[in-house]
This record gives C-alpha cells, structure tokens and sequence, in this order.
C-alpha cells in the first residue's frame, strides 16, 4: 500500500496544532493532521463547533468562543483533516501508522510537530477508583460536550486554575457544588509573590483567576482549605470523602461526584516512544521534551508544540504551533532562513509576553508532595490494580529500576500505558531508594501508542502488494 | 586496588547465566553474576516462555527432554512454579502438504527412539483447540509441553541464586579481560574480579565477551517481535504455532495472548535497542487472526523486540572454549533457549566441576562454528 | 450520576445500554450518556471484578471501555453516539462471542 505522503504531519487539532496547520498551509506546505476526537479544538475548545451555534456557548465564557473561529479558520487552510484517528507509531523516515473506523493506515511525512496536549496530573488516593470520582477536566469536558452537570451537589478537591475555573462555570450553569477541599498547601501564595513582579504584565489574566475565585467567595460555597490528605469511600461506588487538613482537622462528607484536580502535565508518552530526549521540571515534577526555540526535539524534524512543550494555554500553544511551522517550512525549502526568523522575530516576543505568568502560576500550584506519596492501600495501577504498598514492597527489593517493577508487578501494563501510574511509580522507586526522581525516570513506552487491535494490524498486511 | 576472588565468574545476568550460578553454587562454588544493566534485561525480559520440546532440531532433543522433567518439578528447583502449566504445544497443519511434512517429522523422531511428538487429525485438534479455525487440517502435538511466567521465572531464578549464596553484581559489565597465571582477571569499571573459571552466558553480546577471552566465534543477532493483548477470558489452553508461518500463539495467565512466531524487527547491539517492524508485525497478526478468527477485534497492549544470538546453524554454543583455558560457553540460543534454562544450568555445573558431562552436547561444541571459518 | 442541562429536542437520538433504549443528543459521547444511567458505572475490571466509570473523559485512562455494536473495549468517551448504537457493559476478563 502507498502510504499517504505529506510535507508536514500534525498529530493534534488543538490550538497549537490548529495554528501550526495554519501557518504550514500559508508557507505552502502539504499538512496532514490526525486527532482522536470527532472535531477539532483540543480539550480547551473541546466540541468548540457544536456548541458555538448555542445558547450555552455564552456561559463557557469568552476564552472558550474564541475556538470557533480557530476552528474556520482551520477547516479551510487547506490541510488534510482525519478525525476520530488514532495515531499508533511513528518510525523514522518517517512512517506513521494509524487506525480510524477499523482499518490501519500509513501516512508518510518529512516533518512532524506533535500537539497532543496535556493531561491531568495523576493523583492516586484511596478509593480514587470508584465510580463518581473524576478529573475536574472530565466534567468541564461533560459540560461542554454533552451540556451535563452533576445531578447532586458535588465535591471539588484540588488546586489549581481549572478547579476555580470549573466551579465558576458550573455554578454560572445552574449546577450546585456542595464544597471545596482546596489542597493549595500553606504559605504557597508567599512563595509564588516572589514571582509577581513578572507576573504583573500579564495584569488581565490575574484578574481573571481573582475574579474567579471572587466569584466563588460570594457564592459563600463551603471551603475547606489546606486539605492534604483525600480518601473516596463507598460500596462499588462513592457515597463518602473524607479528608485531613494539614493542622489534623479531619472531616468527613457525603458525596455521589467527587472531582479531583493536581494541576496538568504534559503528554511525554509520544516523544519518548520516538527516543527524544527530555528534561525534568522541577517545580511542576514532570518531564518536559527538551526543545530548543523553535520547539525541535533531539529527533531532526519532529517537533513539539502547545501543552505538550509545558503547561502554557492556548494562546502559547498556538504561538509555539506557529514557530514549529515556520522551522519546519525553511527546513523544507518553502522559506528562506531569513524570511523565517523575521516572521518569527514578533512570536517570540508574544512568546516571552504569553509566558510571564507562568511561573508564578508553576509555583502557587505546583504539586504537594503527598499527591505522589499515596496511602500504601491505595491503587496506584488503576489498570492492573497494583497497590502502592505493593509497588514500595518491590521497591525495596534490591535496587530494582522502574523497568524491573513493572516486570515484577504488572504496574504500568495495562492499556493505559503509564499514563495514571509511571510518575507515581518513579516517585515511590525515588522514595524508597533515595534518588532524585528525574534520575529514576519513566519506564520505556512501548507502542503501539493507542491500543490498536489485531485486526486493524493485519489489515496492513493486506494493504501490502501480493508477495 | 580491592580484587574480589570467587571460584566462577559468570558474564550475563539472564536466565542462562542465573541457572549456571544456581547448579554451581550448589555444588559448592563460589558464584559472582557479572551483568552489565540489571537480570533479564535482554533476551529473558522479552521472552515469550514457551516451555516446548515440540519440533526442535534432533540434537537438542534429549537436553530438552530432560529440561521438561526438570519444568515439571520446577519448584523443587527455584522456590517457585514460574507459572508453568502444561496444556501442550501443538503445531498445526493448514493443508494436506503441511499435514505430510508433520507426519514425516514424526515418523523422523519416532525412529529416533522418542516418543514425546504425536500426530493428532482434525477431531482431536478440535476438542484441543476449540478456537482454532475450521480450515485447520490436523496437527502434531507434544502433549507434556506448555508455557511459564516469564518475569516470574527470572524473580525465581534471581532469589534461588541469592538465597544459594550466590553474589548479583548488576550495573557491572565486563570491559577488559587479562589472563593471570591460572585465573582471568576481570574489570568491570573499577570493581576487579578474580576466578579461575569463567561462563560466558552474555547472550547476544557473547561473541564480544568471546573475544576477550581471545576465542572468537561468529554470531548473529536476533529481534523477535511480540504482541501482547488485553486480558480475555480463556481462549486457548495449548501453545500454537503453525507450519509455513511465523505464529506463536498462547493465552498467559492473566489471560494475555501472547503472540509471537520469530517476526523481526531491527536490533542495535550497541545501543542496547530494538525497533518493533509494524509492516512486518501486521503479518503476525494476520496470521493470528486467520488462525483464530474470533481474535479479530482484541486490543493490543504493547509490543516489543528483544535482543538475542542466534548461531548460523540455530543451535546453541554449549561448551569448553577450543582455544582459553577456564572459560564454558553457553550462549547462541536462537530464540529458542528459555525450555532449556534448568539443564543448561546442569551442564554447565558439569564442566565446571567434573571438565565433562555425560548429556549429548557434541552438536553444540563451539567449534563447529569456527571450524568453517578457518575453512573458508 | 450527571444530568443534562437542556433537552435534546430535535437533536435527539436513541441508542442502547445492554438492551434497553435510551435518549442521547447528536454530538456527545457514549461515555457522557453512561454517565446519565442509574447504574453510573460503565464496565468491571479484569483484575478483580471491580465497577469502574469514566474517569478523565479525553482517552487516557480507559476506564470508559464498553462494547460498541460488538467490537469490545471501546473507549467511549472518544466514541460520539449515533443512532441506534449498541452499547454494552463488559464485566471481568472479556469475552469473545462464539
């Protein structure tokens, strides 16, 4: 079979691979994008198509319209767009393989920036599995694709922009919240003021999480602060939160939704499956790809762009998608060096601009250490439901590396890959043996990337000429 | 500079060099495992464990047969069941043309003197293999055969050789190699050891360690490539493979299917990495699914290579070294070696302490390999 | 477990949860309707039998697994609903049909 060739290949329709795309199509080349979702828009303009012709767009507030025309503007760049395509493997060449309604396909590509975004810190705790606790992005997401809203008042824990954000557009829904365990540790607001005189250019952004936590004061909603410790009770699902402050109050709640939120961390499952090399960010505890400024990896011509670079928003991602693009052009001959660094020369000025919050939000919701400290009854494999007494039990038997646990235990060969458990499992191998985390690392991802079946597999096979 | 002495030095952490640790230090040796990453890294990590006697070239036959008994009463022997269980191997036949090869095969062992592959039709290799195709014709069988737990054997063998005495020393790979008057003289970064016999069970870097001993012996290397599913319920008990394709096809404990068959991906023996091939992986999975239709829509997990030797003539390097003094290979498994771990382990204690061994491993003698070479 | 905030109208379509007929809208995911039963639970684990639900609702934790018009582990919340779909709860170890 003659795989699908193109110049540049996009896996994401996010802002920042929607604005890579963008700018790709204005500089000439041939782009291909693939996402797993049925429309473009990522997870921040998540159903972005479906809901801006209705009524409720207005309640998800501004930040959230502005996809629409995202969305346009993309749908007519001229690029090739696969929706509900899963991306399974990349080889160098390079070869992508993917599967969409049953049947694998090759697309072969000479240049890729991967925007597959962020996801939600895992945040293991006892009963974290039950049915009725979710990520506070899983109900945002239920909000904006399904118009749905917890049927009883639910229960917030976590910290970070989200939860507040969230809460205000549940409550602006009609939705009812029975309070919030916020789990920002004491003193975080001291040490992220250090980082407030660079955060001050960014004055409309302050004022917006102010006014969302404002917002939420008024509404005079229950607030438990310097929540540290969470555990979901129930019989086959949740019925109770209890909880323990730092100080020793203790508390315990009836509870049918349970939302839970430790800020975000960025996709590392696809670089490090094509071997890119990558850093640890030490405020965030996560591994981050190591770029350089246009967003290239250690691997020549793949790139990174949006969340997936580091936790950013949307209006970085789509400047990083657009720096990606524009390397990627020169590098294929459609733009001069030249034109491309004065095209980019504005970008990395918004870039610097666009990123001036950041670590004053990095260091007011970076993560508390007990989130990757779990209970020792706690499920920290959700998949194959390896327990983190039992992971710490391993751990201490010999000397062994992540690679070796999960061998040993089964944690991490579930069909999630890692994705819930391999920073909790790094983190209680660094616990137990007394090395830095970023020196234990994640174990090696193994692909396929999506969970592909046998016989969307065999059917490249028979896409192959008759042997 | 600190030397550390022991009675035998054994280069390669895998499953190999565990069970030769394990014979010789219950025969009284003073055993160091010398690996250069951690215990099954390579070949052993990416084993399917197929535990089978089933089709292997005649002069791997009465090692392997001994090695089944041994696997029936594995835990006597490490401590642990290592998951095996014992449905059969059995080798299928698609058409007529595979059925003749089957039956010549087992008429060829039969006159051998053994008796442990049978041929069975259509009916029976229902009954066995409900889930198999309808198309399949018949098969030949090894019913005592089966398969293990692979990381569970490696956690086995690695305890039994720690509780037998035996010293792991992980992160320690063999860099440089000088010949003291009667013992070698191993340097493993700046950790020195001392032994007057050495195993080479370094897998696909034993052709590396042969050199330094100053005995080369040509090798090749292998990456099989495995697909591992989600969890079903049970679907096939026995281990299948099929004549004229790469299929190995068996149901694990957890109720993975584990599907392999010697599909090859890309190794890089100097990174220590392999790539899995998808194009060429497709055909294991067409395979698979032609062979059990209802496999079709089951999700794939992970797949992976492994790095292992593999010999011109696909049989192990089992013996003395020709030309150094002190030195028992046992390496060059060629995808095949996990059934054979326990008595390989024997043999090894053998030549060690008596110099000889009465099992037939004239076949595998290192020469035979470099025999040719000078040759040519 | 969730409500829906408006009614489907002409939007409205049907599809079916282990046999029985229920409302979903054009546009939201299978996972988004399985949240709406009185079950809320959506499939029980391989390990152990135990009842999970939809967890990160954007495809990586799959916890959403069902089976959709006979092709099992789906994730469902990647998975928009269309008329007439066949959903069902896959409970332990999966199994495949005859």
């Amino acid at each position: 079979m003659t795989p699908t060739d193109t110049d540049l290949l996009i896996v994401g329709a996010g802002p920042a691979g929607m604005a890579a795309a963008v700018m790709a199509r204005h500089c000439g080349l041939s782009v291909h994008v693939v996402d797993d979702q049925s429309e473009p828009g990522g997870q921040v303009w998540r159903a972005i198509e479906t809901v801006a012709a209705t009524q409720r767009a207005a309640r998800l507030g501004a930040a959230y319209q502005v996809g629409a025309d995202r969305a346009a503007t993309f749908r007519s760049c001229g690029a090739i767009f696969e929706p509900q395509c899963q991306l399974w493997q990349i080889e160098p060449g390079f070869k992508a393989f993917t599967t969409r309604a049953g049947r694998a396909g090759k697309i072969g590509a000479k240049a890729i920036i991967l925007a597959t975004g962020a996801q939600e810190r895992p945040a293991p705790f006892p009963g974290w599995t039950l049915p009725g606790v979710m990520t506070v992005g899983a109900a945002q997401i239920l909000l904006k694709t399904a118009d749905s809203v917890p049927e009883k008042p639910v229960w917030i824990a976590g910290c970070g922009p989200l939860t507040l954000l969230y809460a205000t557009q549940l409550l602006a829904a009609g939705g009812r919240i029975a309070g919030l365990l916020d789990t920002t540790p004491r003193a975080r607001l001291a040490t992220a003021l250090r980082h407030l005189p660079r955060a001050l250019g960014r004055l409309g952004d302050l004022a917006k999480g102010l006014g969302w936590a404002l917002a939420l004061k008024r509404a005079g909603l229950p607030t438990v602060r310097h929540v540290c410790e969470l555990q979901a009770e129930g019989r086959q699902r949740l019925e109770r939160v209890c909880y323990r402050c730092d100080n020793g109050r203790s508390g315990e709640v009836a509870a049918d939704v349970l939302l839970v939120h430790e800020g975000v961390v960025p996709n590392i499952h696809v670089p490090l499956t094509l071997g890119c090399n990558v850093s640890w960010h030490v405020d965030q505890q996560c591994f981050v790809p190591v770029l350089d400024v246009w967003g290239e990896t250690s691997k020549q011509n793949v790139f990174v762009a949006g969340d997936g670079a580091g936790i950013g928003g949307a209006e970085v991602a789509e400047i990083r998608g657009r720096l990606a693009a524009l390397r990627v052009a020169s590098r294929l001959g459609m733009l001069s060096e030249d034109d491309a660094v004065a095209a980019a020369r504005p970008e990395f000025v918004a870039l610097a601009r666009a990123l001036a919050l950041r670590p004053f939000l990095d260091a007011l919701f970076a993560p508390r250490l007990q989130v990757f400290a779990p209970a020792d009854e706690t499920l920290a494999c959700r998949c194959e439901e390896v327990t983190a007494g039992e992971l710490r039990a391993r751990a201490a038997e010999g000397r062994p590396g992540v690679n070796q646990l999960k061998a040993f235990t089964r944690a991490g060969m579930g069909p999630c890959q890692g994705r819930q458990c391999a920073y909790t499992m790094a983190h209680i191998i660094a616990a137990i043996q007394h090395r830095p985390v970023a020196e234990v690392g994640l174990f090696r991802m193994r692909p396929p990337l999506k969970p592909v079946t046998l016989g969307e597999l065999a059917s490249l096979d028979e896409q192959e000429p008759a042997r | 500079m600190n030397v550390e002495t022991f009675d035998v030095a054994v280069i390669g952490g895998g499953l190999h060099g565990l069970s030769s640790a394990l014979h010789l230090a219950r025969a009284g040796r003073r055993v160091v495992v010398l690996e250069r990453r951690w215990t099954g890294r390579h070949a052993s990590g990416a084993t399917a464990a197929g535990v089978r006697t089933l089709n292997r070239d005649v002069a791997e036959i009465p090692i392997s047969l001994e090695a089944m008994e041994m696997w029936h009463r594995i835990g006597s022997i490490v401590g642990d069941d290592c998951g095996f269980h014992a449905h059969g191997q059995i080798r299928v036949a698609e058409s007529d043309g595979n059925m003749a090869a089957l039956r010549q095969r087992e008429a060829r062992v039969r006159a051998l003197g053994y008796s442990h592959e049978e041929i069975i039709n259509a009916v029976e290799l229902r009954r066995l293999v409900p889930a198999l195709s309808p198309h399949c014709v018949g098969a030949l069988v090894a019913r005592r055969d089966g398969a293990a737990d692979p990381h569970r054997t490696l956690l086995a063998f690695r305890r039994a050789c720690e509780t037998a005495g035996v010293v792991l020393a992980e992160a320690c790979g063999v860099d440089r190699v000088d010949r003291g008057s009667d013992h070698w003289l191993l340097a493993c970064g700046e950790r020195r050891v001392r032994a007057p016999v050495v195993v080479n069970a370094a897998g696909a870097w034993a052709a590396r360690i042969a050199l330094l001993f100053g005995d080369p012996i040509p090798l090749e290397v292998r990456a099989s490539m495995m697909i591992v599913t989600e969890r079903l319920a049970p679907l096939v008990d026995p281990v299948v493979s099929v004549v004229g394709r790469a299929l190995s096809f068996k149901q694990s404990d957890q109720g993975t299917l584990v599907i392999g068959g010697g599909l090859q991906g890309t190794a890089d023996l100097e990174r220590e990495s392999s790539v899995v091939d998808f194009t060429e992986l497709a055909k294991g999975a067409r395979a698979a699914r032609d062979l059990f239709p209802a496999v079709r829509g089951v999700r794939i997990a992970r797949c992976w290579t492994g790095i292992e030797a593999q010999t011109r003539d696909h049989l192990p390097v089992i013996g003395a070294s020709s030309g150094s003094p002190g030195l028992v290979h046992a390496f060059g498994f060629s995808g095949h070696g996990f059934q054979l771990v326990p008595v390989v382990g024997a043999i090894v204690a053998d030549l060690v302490t008596n110099g000889t061994t009465a099992r037939a491993i004239e076949a595998f003698t290192p020469k035979r390999l470099t025999a040719q070479r000078v040759a040519a | 477990m969730f409500r829906k905030l408006h009614d489907p109208g002409p939007a409205a379509l049907t599809i079916f949860v282990d046999g029985r007929p229920v409302t979903a809208e054009a546009g939201e995911s299978v996972a988004a309707v399985l949240l709406r039963q009185p079950e809320g639970w959506c499939r029980t684990t391989p390990v152990s039998q135990s009842r999970r639900a939809p967890y990160c609702m954007m495809g990586v934790c799959f916890e959403c697994l069902v089976e959709v018009d006979e092709q099992g582990s789906v994730q469902s919340c990647l998975t928009p609903v269309r008329d007439g779909m066949r959903i069902a709860r896959q409970q332990g170890r999966r199994s495949l049909g005859a």
